[in-house]
């Protein structure tokens, strides 16, 4: 076993776990900002479908929803997200499908 | 009572006059169906996202409204058959502003929570007022 020291990933991702070291996930050796919920950090409360800056934000380009995975929106308010974009496509501030 | 969003389209070939007068119109038809006005708001004339009837800009038009199921019947029948209507949504928005006081109750806790026990540590004492500023 190496010392705590040796191994790269050390320094990834610091706050999420003092754990055994020389672990499993060593794979990812470059540094990736953790993302933060936008509606939880800027303490929004309604994911209001008229306002289509905000709401066009979590859009890809042809018009689908963006994945959390992406966005980093938390599962509270992507659901809530994902019904403020329905809502927008149905009175047609977004598009269903766009370009093309 | 239930409180509901409703926003519809108009035509945008349509004269400034005759928006206004629909407007009234429609105020008409919440209040003779047991509903209440509380708020209308002209979101003006907006690009489409797609081609609805032939158009690709509409004017947007949006009543808050107090009222019951009949009221919003009523509503969507009329717009229905208006024809300068081009599309039209109607939100109950009860649920959304619940879920909204949840999370502004939920957010208070924590603060109040945090604020309780910080204040205890001595490390923490610098940092903190800056964020009660904040607040």
């Amino acid at each position: 076993m190496p010392g705590p020291k040796e191994g790269p990933p050390q320094g990834d991702r610091p706050p999420r776990r003092e754990g055994p070291p020389g672990g499993p996930g060593g794979r990812k050796q470059y540094f990736r900002r953790r993302k933060v919920c936008k509606f939880c950090s800027e303490k929004i409360d309604v994911i209001d479908y008229k306002d289509v800056r905000m709401v066009s934000e979590f859009v890809a380009e042809r018009g689908k929803i963006l994945p959390r995975r992406l966005t980093g929106t938390c599962s509270t308010h992507q659901r809530a997200l994902s019904e403020a974009i329905k809502r927008a496509r149905n009175i047609a501030l977004l598009p269903f499908a766009a370009g093309g | 009572m239930r409180n509901y969003e409703m926003i519809f389209i108009v035509r945008p070939d349509v004269a400034d006059d005759d928006v206004q007068k629909l407007i009234t119109q429609m105020e008409g038809v919440v209040a003779g169906a047991g509903g209440k006005v509380e708020k209308v708001e002209k979101m003006g004339r907006r690009r489409l996202a797609y081609r609805v009837h032939k158009q690709r800009e509409g004017f947007y038009i949006l009543f808050h409204v107090q009222g019951t199921g009949d009221t919003v019947k009523e509503f969507e029948r009329r717009l229905k058959v208006t024809d300068t209507v081009i599309k039209h949504l109607t939100i109950c928005t009860d649920e959304i502003l619940q879920r909204a006081e949840k999370f502004k109750a939920l957010r208070a806790k924590q603060e109040a929570k945090r604020r309780r026990s910080k204040p205890a540590p001595a490390p923490a004492a610098p940092a903190l007022p800056v964020e009660n500023a904040q607040v």
